[in-house]
């Protein structure tokens, strides 16, 4: 069995060579030609005042947690829409009860003020 | 088809990764995506039984761990934003308000 | 629309939940429409929720359903313990509103967050699958996780709910890895499957000692037993004291009969194999949460301590594996309950505006100020250290007899030696109580919630001590583990 992921290894090797080895060619061939224009991030633009590694508002992970949770739950329907011809009507109010459930989490937090971009 | 134990041993491997990463780590991002780690690695092992033994309730099961760890992980996640409110700080170490 | 995935019969089985997730959906949507003079209104609605719950639970209580293909058992057993957790929550209920205005933290979703707590708890004891079980107990300890760190802008509260909520995600994981190595054994979620495919197999197979091992780290983990107790004292002092009062009883005896569940129907072909090591750990929990006890100078780091030592004593009943240790388990669970509530309820009446009263000298001359609150905690303290004619006593009495039956002598001298040392600290806090002089004149203000609370748990206290004979016989209901 192992010798199967022998292919796979061959893959990687050449992934990680490729790379490698075309930089190594083009700096035998290519001109060295450092100037100050050259060497700044855009070479035609304004260049960056401050450091871009900002710290990120506390107000992304609220929307970054809200969206994984609803996003996530999504999961069940999945099953359920693949087989609700079988699941029949029980299926279906099964799903709206839980679909209620979430409505009832999204009007709380709603209400909370969790949504407003203050 | 790959043998269940490739599986199983992987699994265990990201298992105790997660632990390692766990018990070592002192940030608390770090420490909390270690968990997860091991979450995944429970998740595999489901599956790689589940298929095994043809028996589908173990991919049922993964649906299950894979909702209540994103549960776990909001309710995490905002846990650990009110502690950093209060703290600025996201060092375990600096969890010290009271001693063991 | 009922077809071969749906009986009536389940909807039965589950009715109190039912009513639970109704009401607790409710207390969310009504409290976004109260003002704050009116929050209080939120926790007569989660009464009501908890009332009508108790009242179908009673009307199914002899149905003995088995619904969801068998994924949902309502046995005597699971009906027991769901009484408890509903009158502990009722009690806990009680004594929050006054607590949480003082703290100004007021909300509703506190009410249904205890709600989705107790429904969590409710499926642990009757889950009968490893799906259903392991969402329960998720279930429970999000939202305790959320509970412990309510207090928002309290550094203690994040940081307890911080250390409870990685060490408690921690060991889902490790008990949820030794789930799937079962599953994977038996090919089968249902813990009665479980255990028979487990007898076929050879005893000393190795991946089901890694399974066994995993999945008692992680219940191990929940009920608190060293050396995973870590948590616990840092979870209990820095949640409010509500809270702490509502999870050192329904969730510990959850996470115990979860642990019975796994212990007695799953892993029972390996029961010589987790005797003796639950032997040790039930030994070191006791000793270790005893001692450490003594040198508390903090009544809730004091009561977390004694509830470790607690958890030793009741694995006891786990080790002795007989009628008389479930037994015992049961009654110690009524029994514990009100007195453990009770003790706590005095530590929350303490909070007021400007002292946090969670230090054993600022109870000093208690007898002065409030003779009456001095004695109720006398009693609630005798009781913890299980003194006739006090309930504790008939608790303790259950659970040693039960492993001098099985002749474990060892473990019931260490564990009466224990019940020894325990007097000591409990007795430390009524000395201080009685004999101490008063540091200020302002009294305990005891609120119509509280006193509620104190009225039953302190006449529970004193008539199981005195006539035990009905709760002995409704805690023998749990026997039906056994079938």
């Amino acid at each position: 069995m192992p010798k199967n992921y022998i292919p796979i290894l061959m893959f990687m090797a050449l992934g990680c060579l490729f790379p490698l080895v075309t930089l190594a060619l083009l700096r035998l061939i290519r001109p060295s030609d450092p100037h100050k224009a050259k060497l700044s991030p855009y070479e035609c633009g304004v260049d960056p005042v401050y450091q871009p590694r900002e710290r990120y508002t506390v107000r992304y992970y609220i929307v970054a947690i809200l969206f994984v949770v609803f996003d996530v739950e999504t999961v069940f329907l999945f099953p359920w829409a693949i087989r609700y011809d079988v699941l029949g009507l029980f299926g279906l109010m099964e799903m709206l009860v839980f679909l209620g459930i979430l409505v009832v989490g999204f009007i709380w937090l709603w209400k909370q003020g969790a949504l407003e971009w203050v | 088809m790959v043998p269940l134990n490739y599986f199983l041993i992987l699994a265990a491997i990201l298992f105790c990764l997660g632990v390692i990463g766990f018990v070592m780590k002192r940030n608390l991002i770090t420490m909390f995506m270690s968990i997860e780690l091991m979450l995944n690695s429970v998740n595999l092992t489901f599956v790689a039984f589940s298929r095994h033994i043809n028996v589908l309730s173990g991919q049922i099961f993964v649906f299950f761990v894979m909702v209540i760890a994103a549960a776990e992980a909001a309710v995490g996640l905002a846990i650990i934003v009110a502690f950093y409110r209060n703290r600025e700080s996201l060092n375990v170490d600096e969890v010290d308000r009271m001693k063991l | 629309m009922f077809n071969q995935f749906f009986q009536v019969s389940d909807i039965v089985a589950i009715y109190p939940q039912l009513l639970l997730a109704l009401f607790g959906l409710g207390v969310l949507i009504v409290d976004l429409f109260l003002d704050r003079p009116w929050k209080v209104l939120n926790a007569f609605t989660a009464l009501l929720g908890i009332g009508y719950a108790t009242y179908a639970l009673f009307q199914i209580r002899r149905f003995n359903v088995s619904a969801y293909n068998g994924a949902i058992v309502n046995d005597s057993f699971a009906v027991y313990f769901q009484f408890v957790f509903l009158i502990a929550t009722a009690l806990v209920i009680f004594i929050s509103a006054r607590y949480l205005s003082i703290e100004g933290e007021h909300r509703g979703d506190y009410y249904a967050l205890i709600l989705f707590s107790l429904i969590g708890m409710n499926f642990m004891v009757m889950g009968m699958d490893i799906i259903t079980l392991y969402i329960a107990l998720e279930l429970m300890a999000v939202s305790e996780y959320i509970l412990v760190g309510y207090l928002r802008t309290n550094r203690q509260s994040n940081e307890a709910s911080l250390k409870f909520f990685l060490l408690g995600a921690f060991s889902s994981g490790i008990l949820l890895y030794g789930i799937s190595l079962l599953y994977g054994i038996s090919g089968s979620t249902d813990l009665r499957v479980i255990g028979q495919k487990l007898a076929e197999r050879p005893a000393n197979d190795p991946v089901t000692l890694v399974a066994l091992v995993t999945l008692a780290a992680g219940l191990l983990f929940k009920v608190a037993g060293v050396p995973f107790h870590q948590w616990l004292p840092d979870a209990y002092e820095g949640a409010p004291s509500p809270i702490t009062a509502f999870i050192s009883v329904a969730p510990k005896a959850a996470a115990f009969a979860l642990t019975l569940r796994f212990l007695f129907i799953a892993l029972k072909p390996l029961q010589v194999n987790w005797v003796p090591m639950l032997s040790v750990i039930c030994v070191l929990t006791m000793t270790v949460g005893n001692i450490t006890a003594i040198s508390q100078s903090n009544i809730k780091r004091l009561l977390a301590y004694s509830s470790i030592a607690h958890a030793g004593y009741l694995m006891l009943g786990m080790i002795a594996g007989n009628d008389y240790g479930i037994t015992g388990i049961a009654i110690y669970f009524l029994v514990y309950m009100f007195m453990n509530i009770g003790a706590w309820t005095l530590v929350v009446a303490m909070r007021r505006k400007d002292l946090i009263g969670d230090q054993i000298q600022d109870m000093s001359g208690m007898f002065q100020k409030n003779p009456a609150a001095a004695v109720l905690m006398l009693i609630f303290m005798l009781s913890l250290a299980g003194i006739p004619p006090t309930a504790g006593f008939i608790g303790k009495y259950y659970l040693f007899a039960s492993v001098i039956q099985t002749k474990h002598y060892v473990l019931a001298v260490i564990a009466v030696l224990n019940a020894a040392i325990s007097l000591y600290y409990y007795f430390r806090v009524v000395v201080v109580m009685f004999m101490n002089d008063k540091v200020d004149e302002e009294k305990m203000v005891l609120s119509p919630g509280v006193l509620t609370t104190l009225a039953v748990t302190l006449a529970f206290t004193l008539i199981i001590g005195i006539y035990p004979d009905p709760f002995i016989r409704f805690a023998q209901n749990s026997l039906s583990l056994f079938q």
